[in-house]
């Protein structure tokens, strides 16, 4: 039988997602951020979610309206303040000790993923080692310097912006829209994304930046 | 005594990236180093987000929400650019393939350490980013901030008060009235803006100074901050 990982709707990329889930949401800075999906995921109520997004509080991702509906239980990120003087919907809950927070270094919460999908359970890296982000971690000493122990990341379901797929799952970024994408499908049990352009044909293999075997649903939303 | 402003601060800084240096530059004063690089030089502006070579911002006509840098400006390429992941820019960071970061800072102490993420503002939540990445793993840690607070206080301590972002990390130091290296003896002034007297400097940090035995005036172009 063909493959074919194309689905036509977010009902049908979104079917089977259940209440509690970790979803992993890729983007930063305005690129690569899947907010159709985002949109479709709050939608559809699913709720008791541990939200894993570089940044909770930026404001072209509409996580912010994942967190704002009550659906979210706690973030892993790097970044969680907001932007405006006010406080985010984020930081709200927060306060009020409504939702949990787990900070990590952009680079930590980056290999977290990337070691969630090649299979590695936990790592030893030196960013954050001295400082309160450490505490209660472990740490090990190699050579002249020492390293804090992460543990790996893995989802239920990622959600990435890409610009081409194709039937295969294969996937193709725009500038700097891969940004976690890469390690975010590798790492989930159900990896979607959200393309500009989902063909049948295969995209040209060297111009493939995540393998289709990474990806099990593609949803066209032009764009 | 005039003291540098913030892009004259930016400028200083960029006078010490050497050709051919990969270069991380954070937000705020920082990434306006990138347009101070000495003429004749290329240097490689690595941006965490994964554009390595990032160019001058983008114009209205080719600002693209898909080509952005680390501070989600909309930025263009420079020649020689790439686009890589956010895990692989990381390992580039954390592999020590960075020569230079160039970071704001809250404190700095006089062992090095660094404090630049976290001002405990009550409520307002945390935003670490990169910089722990950045601060424990470029070759070269280097900051630009104000000598002072705005209420006078003191930025380079004997221990910081504020969160550390990475422990013995910073060489130099850019401020508005002197440039200052982390050596092993502590701080070290390099540079001091012209009127202002080493025992007026020394009143004004939080740890002991020493001065080099070329100290030398600390000097900038005029450059207008474009608000002024």
């Amino acid at each position: 039988m063909p493959i074919d990982k194309r689905v036509a709707s977010t009902a049908e990329a979104l079917e089977g997602v259940s209440d509690g889930a970790t979803v992993l949401c890729s983007g930063f800075g305005g690129a690569g951020f899947a907010n159709v999906l985002i949109r479709a995921l709050r939608e559809r109520g699913t709720r008791n979610l541990t939200l894993v997004s570089n940044s909770a509080t930026h404001r072209l991702s509409l996580t912010h309206e994942l967190i704002e509906a009550g659906l979210v239980r706690k973030v892993i990120c790097s970044a969680a303040r907001g932007h405006a003087p006010g406080l985010s919907a984020f930081e709200e809950l927060w306060k009020d000790g409504k939702i949990e927070l787990v900070v990590l270094p952009q680079g930590t919460f980056a290999e977290c993923l990337r070691a969630g999908g090649a299979g590695i359970p936990a790592f030893y890296t030196p960013s954050g080692f001295g400082t309160e982000l450490a505490a209660g971690k472990e740490v090990r000493r190699f050579g002249d310097r020492d390293y804090v122990l992460e543990t790996a990341i893995i989802g239920d379901l990622a959600l990435v912006r890409a610009d081409v797929a194709d039937r295969w799952g294969n996937l193709s970024f725009r500038h700097a829209q891969a940004n976690f994408g890469p390690a975010m499908a590798t790492a989930a049990k159900l990896t979607v994304a959200e393309v500009r352009v989902a063909q049948a044909e295969p995209i040209p293999p060297a111009q493939v930046q995540v393998s289709g075997v990474f990806v099990n649903r593609v949803l066209a939303v032009g764009g | 005594m005039q003291p540098l402003n913030r892009l004259q601060m930016a400028w200083r800084a960029a006078q010490d990236i050497e050709d051919g240096m990969v270069v991380n530059l954070g937000l705020g004063m920082p990434v306006a180093c990138g347009d101070y690089v000495r003429p004749g030089l290329e240097v490689v502006i690595q941006s965490e987000n994964g554009v390595i070579g990032a160019g001058p911002l983008a114009d209205k006509a080719h600002a693209d929400t898909d080509l952005v840098d680390a501070g989600s400006r909309r930025i263009t390429l420079a020649p020689g650019a790439s686009i890589i992941d956010s895990a692989a820019s990381f390992a580039m960071i954390r592999g020590g393939h960075v020569d230079a970061t160039i970071l704001g800072a809250f404190e700095v102490a006089a062992n090095g350490d660094l404090a630049n993420w976290d001002m405990r503002i009550p409520n307002k939540g945390p935003l670490v980013g990169g910089a722990m990445d950045l601060a424990a793993c470029a070759k070269s840690v280097w900051v630009i901030m104000e000598f002072n607070t705005r209420k006078g206080g003191p930025r380079l301590l004997n221990r910081c008060t504020l969160p550390l972002t990475a422990p013995n990390c910073v060489r130099r130091i850019f401020t508005d009235v002197a440039v200052v290296d982390v050596t092993a003896e502590g701080f070290v002034v390099r540079e001091i803006v012209a009127g202002l007297s080493r025992e007026e400097l020394q009143a004004r940090s939080g740890a002991p100074l020493h001065f080099a035995s070329d100290c030398r005036a600390l000097a900038a172009p005029e450059i207008a901050l474009p608000d002024a």
